[in-house]
């Protein structure tokens, strides 16, 4: 069942349990502290996987996360997850994993035809081949390239996980624990510093685990796990497993994503399935390591050729071999551990091709020792083998090929810092010639590299960087830190000679094997002049995949650089940007979704009004009560208009607190509101309230409501509810920046108030009921725009006399947590008056039979003139759009204006959003003369009437005009006329009596 | 992106709403060519590569108007004061 599980030694796996799990339906073993992909490995599986464009067998490359071709999709049902790296996956029992991009099924992939036709896929083939006819790109060639090139598929459900999101700060961030970072979190924690060490694998230990290593006489995963055990020792250290620092941010922010509970087959009670951290950090440790680079030949992307390094992981950590017979192709000292490694653990290593001519003569003793058949100055031009790797040809130094047999293929063609978090910020990393790589070049503020890298492949350097760097991060916040001795470790050779790909390989050479990216691909598109590193991975989408191009990207560059006569180093680099491997948008989203996604902000009478059966509708963050349907209205027209006429005839009560209100208090209130309204308020006595209007500097209008003078010295502005925010913003901004001098202080109340508008004829008459005397509501004691602040039932109240509804009207405010009381109150004063409440849809339709202004009509592109408040603007005084807002364009008399319009035939419908035009004339932009606004059905008009913005505007009342809406898929064109925009009460005297 | 708020601290980006340059002044009522003054002062902003004096609004703090002084390259938060009191001061 695991042919490839090695017999002896425990690694870091667990084998007294065994784990069960699928892979296409198949089942197969492992044990715990198995990844999916060293349990496919040892039990001999060798394609997991088909290319995205030539659907070739795909086996594993790495042991990390940044395999390019193990991709699989995890889970079924609504948690299926696709291009999950099997060699990240933790193996849990009951874990369900299906192959992806092969039909119909992966070892016979009709997909694979594909491959004849490579001279179809070649580099910029999306540019070239799918160039015409255009009109075939969205039925032909769109569909089809997305069935054949897909990665793995979404689920379609909804995910039934959540995610959560957490912030930290601290004083040293370390990335990565592996050695380096092991001994940065140890130093700084010992002298008691705030540290954090996040690490993305569910072992500590980085290298360590794959490699064998002593330190202190220890075995190299002992130390780490000793080490570990005093850090969470620390109180002021935590240490994480499974969480990636993906990105750097401004600010010394950075982002991680937590595997809370991706190991497991359905997350825990209460847990999320991944947590996304902010972490601030005053200091950064880099010391994610560094990654092998392949070599690139013939046929490398055969199941069976894997990095040398990962190899080691797998036969040492995971006690699994990828072949029984294995090959080993370097260009380095460190390949050769891999040769002992493999031999330690009884595998043939059949040939150790050695691209060098030389070797240092510890290896080449060892190897004589051992009897190992050593090819130096050689290189492997191909490797064979339908399924994965049979043979492979060697060509020697002499320029002669033979064929040796091997199943498994380690290449180890050196290291390269993994320097991406170090870019995140701009930084470019630089080439060095002492290891044929970048390292990081101008590292944002507080973060330093520290071993692998830093470029620094030694054991000893890793710990004694790691050590120093968290040693000066600790005294950096403050903290005494008394150098400690490193630990003993051995010397080990760390040379290399760059070797990137190999000429005259016959088979497919592929440098980004994840997006089928081959050698003669790259030489193409330096042949026809794309040869920078930014165009290369454009025209070739070398690099663009799941995988960021971690283990091809600067093969491909030194592929280019070589065929244009160049150094690698001239060809720049890529800087990676965040995220370093790919983070579910579920995470990012977090909590924030369904009736989460934004804030849900409650009314004061909302309780009372679900008592009475409203319909409710959102309007921004406010959910607010749209109707109040009797049982059995079934239909809204009758219950909007029961509600109209409610308020027309009687009384009705609203509840209207989601206004803004802002309280303005100081000497200086009054010049302070003259200079941000057009119109004049500093006049305005106390005890009266006025409509006002802002306008923004550029002339244009911001917002209106009313100021009502409360006290000497005390204003209370009311804002639209939908501006409230950005009204106080504008607002401390001219006290703050425009006139610091003035004597005025500002402060929102929009929630401390709840606030009823009591609307309709008989509203005197219920609120005489209701506030017994507290105050005159008599017409003459408090007359139309009156306001008054009094104390009712030992409480503070405020009243205004002012109407949305255009009938005699009030609205009173009392303390928000006595909204809910006073409506209540409200509705038993004026039960026998027929009190109705009514909801935004009665609000809205009254508003427009008003001609009032909404959000539809303040759309920010008008001026006071198109709404016909041009008569407000005042000349006596400076305020805060005058100037700009005599402007000839925003003066010009065809602006579209507000008229009212009402249909031809009365019983046609308007819809808002339909342009006018004039009767004859085409439908075209030349000839748009405006647009509806708001419509509502009228019902005290009995039809449908609009508000709209018309070019030349009320000079046209009497006018007929076409408003046609081809969008909304009823009547294309409703003949209308041209209208005063009060429809109803144009003289206002309803609003006085 | 975090900003040092004179009164709450170090605070996320988040919390701060933007408007941009600092230099802005309105123009006195009384001066000369108002309309080109005031379209200048609306419309013709600096944008420099560098340090930069912008107006910061702590909407989810303290609301105060800030004067920030941020470099656009680095996004590197080098001062940072009450936009009541004049630059400098």
């Amino acid at each position: 069942m695991s042919p490839n599980r090695l017999g002896e030694g425990e690694g870091a796996i667990r084998r007294e349990r065994i784990l069960s799990f699928t892979f296409d339906g198949k089942r197969y073993t492992g044990h715990p502290g198995d990844t999916l992909a060293s349990a496919l490995l040892a039990a001999g599986v060798r394609v997991v996987g088909r290319s995205f464009k030539y659907h070739r067998p795909r086996g594993i490359l790495t042991a990390g996360s940044e395999e390019p071709n193990a991709l699989v999709e995890l889970r079924t049902g609504a948690r299926r997850e696709p291009n999950t790296r099997a060699t990240v996956v933790e193996l849990f029992d009951g874990l369900e994993a299906l192959s992806q991009n092969r039909w119909p099924s992966l070892l016979v992939d009709f997909g694979a035809i594909n491959s004849l036709l490579s001279p179809i896929f070649i580099a910029g083939f999306y540019y070239k081949t799918f160039m015409w006819p255009a009109a075939f790109w969205e039925k032909v060639y769109e569909p089809a390239i997305r069935r054949a090139a897909g990665l793995g598929r979404a689920s379609l459900e909804a995910d039934p996980d959540t995610y959560e999101k957490a912030h930290a700060f601290c004083d040293l961030l370390v990335v990565g624990g592996g050695p380096a970072g092991l001994a940065a979190a140890l130093a700084a924690g010992r002298a008691g510093a705030r540290v954090i060490l996040c690490d993305e694998d569910f072992l500590l230990g980085g290298r360590l685990n794959g490699d064998r290593h002593e330190i202190d006489g220890k075995g190299g995963g002992h130390w780490a796990r000793q080490i570990a055990e005093e850090l969470a020792s620390l109180p002021e250290v935590r240490v994480m497993t499974r969480i990636t620092v993906f990105g750097a941010y401004d600010g010394n922010t950075f982002g991680a994503l937590e595997r809370v509970a991706d190991h497991l087959p359905v997350p825990a009670a209460h847990q999320p399935r991944q947590r996304l951290w902010k972490i601030v950090a005053r200091r950064t440790v880099l010391a994610a390591g560094a990654l092998e680079r392949p070599i690139v030949f013939g046929g490398n992307d055969r199941p069976g050729v894997m990095l040398a390094s990962a190899v080691r992981t797998y036969v040492n950590r995971f006690r699994v071999t990828p072949g029984r017979r294995t090959a080993v192709f370097t260009t380095c000292d460190d390949g050769w551990k891999t040769v002992f490694d493999l031999l330690d653990a009884r595998v043939d290593v059949p040939v150790v091709v050695d691209a060098r001519r030389e070797i240092p003569a510890a290896l080449a003793n060892e190897a004589s020792r051992r009897g190992l058949r050593v090819m130096l100055g050689a290189q492997i031009l191909d490797a064979h083998g339908a399924k994965g790797v049979g043979a492979i040809d060697v060509r020697d130094e002499r320029g002669r090929t033979l064929r040796i047999a091997a199943d498994a293929l380690a290449v180890a063609g050196g290291w390269s810092p993994n320097a991406a978090l170090s870019t995140h910020l701009g930084g470019r990393p630089q080439w060095s010639d002492a290891i044929h790589a970048h390292v990081p070049g101008d590292l944002p503020r507080g973060m330093i590299a520290v071993g692998g890298a830093a470029g620094d492949f030694s054991l000893a350097g890793a710990l004694r960087a790691g050590a120093a760097a968290g040693l000066e991060a600790a005294r950096a916040a403050g903290f005494e830190a008394p150098a400690q001795s490193p630990p003993r470790v051995d010397d080990e050779a760390v040379g290399c000679a760059p070797l990137w790909f190999v000429a005259g390989a016959r088979g497919k050479a592929f440098v980004d094997p994840q997006h089928d990216v081959t050698i003669k691909d790259v030489a193409v598109a330096t042949r026809e002049g794309f040869q920078s590193a930014e165009l290369l991975k454009r025209y070739t989408t070398l690099g663009m995949g799941t995988d960021q191009g971690k283990t091809s990207a600067l093969n491909g560059h030194a592929l280019v650089a070589a065929l244009t006569g160049r150094a690698p180093s001239d060809l720049g680099t890529i800087a990676s940007r965040p995220p370093y491997t790919p983070v579910a948008i579920g995470a990012l989203a977090g909590m924030h979704r369904g009736a989460a996604f934004k804030p849900c902000r409650l009314t004061p009478s909302h309780r009372w009004a679900q008592s009475r059966g409203a319909t409710f509708v959102d309007l921004g963050e406010w959910r607010r009560a749209k109707a109040f349907p009797l049982e059995g209205e079934r239909d809204w027209k009758r219950t909007l208009v029961r509600e109209v006429r409610g308020v027309r005839t009687g009384v009705g009560v609203c509840d209207v607190s989601t206004l803004g209100k802002i309280d303005v208090q100081g000497p200086d209130a009054g010049i302070f509101l003259d200079r941000v309204y057009a119109n004049v308020m500093s006049s305005l006595p106390v005890g009266k309230a006025r409509y006002g209007i802002m306008l923004r500097e550029d002339g244009i209008v911001f917002d209106d409501g009313t100021v009502a003078h409360l006290a000497p010295g005390h204003f209370l502005l009311s804002t639209t509810s939908a501006h409230a925010v950005k009204v106080l913003q504008h607002l401390e901004h001219a006290r703050q920046v425009l006139w610091p001098e003035l004597d005025v202080q500002l402060a929102s109340v929009t929630e401390q108030w709840a606030q009823f508008a009591v609307a309709g004829p008989r509203s005197r008459a219920l609120l005489e009921r209701l506030l017994r005397g507290a105050v005159d509501v008599s017409n003459a004691a408090f007359p139309y725009v009156a306001c008054a602040e009094f104390q009712w039932q030992g409480r503070p109240a405020r009243l205004f006399r002012i109407s949305f509804s255009g009938e005699l009207a009030y609205e009173l405010a009392v303390p928000s947590t006595w909204g809910d009381a006073t409506v209540r109150a409200i509705m038993t004063a004026g039960e026998d008056l027929g009190v109705v409440p009514y909801g935004m849809e009665a609000l809205g339709t009254m508003r427009i039979e008003k001609g009032h202004l909404a959000g539809a009509e303040l759309n920010g592109t008008t001026t006071a003139h198109d709404l016909g408040l041009g008569r407000m603007m005042s000349v006596q005084k400076d305020y805060i759009g005058r100037v700009l807002a005599g402007r000839p364009g925003l003066c010009a008399p065809d602006r579209p204006a507000l008229i009212g319009v009402k249909p031809s035939r009365l019983d046609a419908k308007i819809t808002a959003g339909a342009h006018f035009l004039r009767i004859g004339a085409r439908p075209s932009l030349a000839n748009d003369e405006g647009f509806v606004s708001s419509v509502t059905f009228s019902p005290t008009l009995g039809h449908w009437i609009g508000l709209g913005l018309l070019s030349g505007g009320p000079k046209r009342i009497g006018e007929r005009v076409r408003a046609h809406d081809p969008l909304s898929g009823g009547d294309v064109e409703v003949e209308v006329e041209v209208v005063n925009p009060v429809f109803y009460d144009p003289d206002g005297k309803r609003l006085r009596d | 992106m975090r900003i040092e708020c004179p009164f709450c601290g170090e605070r996320d980006v988040s919390e701060f709403a933007y408007l941009g340059d600092a230099g802005y002044r309105r123009p006195p009522a009384d001066s000369q060519g108002l309309a080109e003054r005031f379209y200048e002062a609306v419309y013709l902003r600096e944008n420099p590569a560098g340090p930069h004096q912008e107006l910061w609004y702590h909407a989810a703090g303290c609301l105060s108007w800030l004067r920030v002084t941020r470099n656009t390259r680095t996004h590197e938060i080098i001062a940072v004061g009450l936009a009541t009191q004049a630059p400098g001061s």
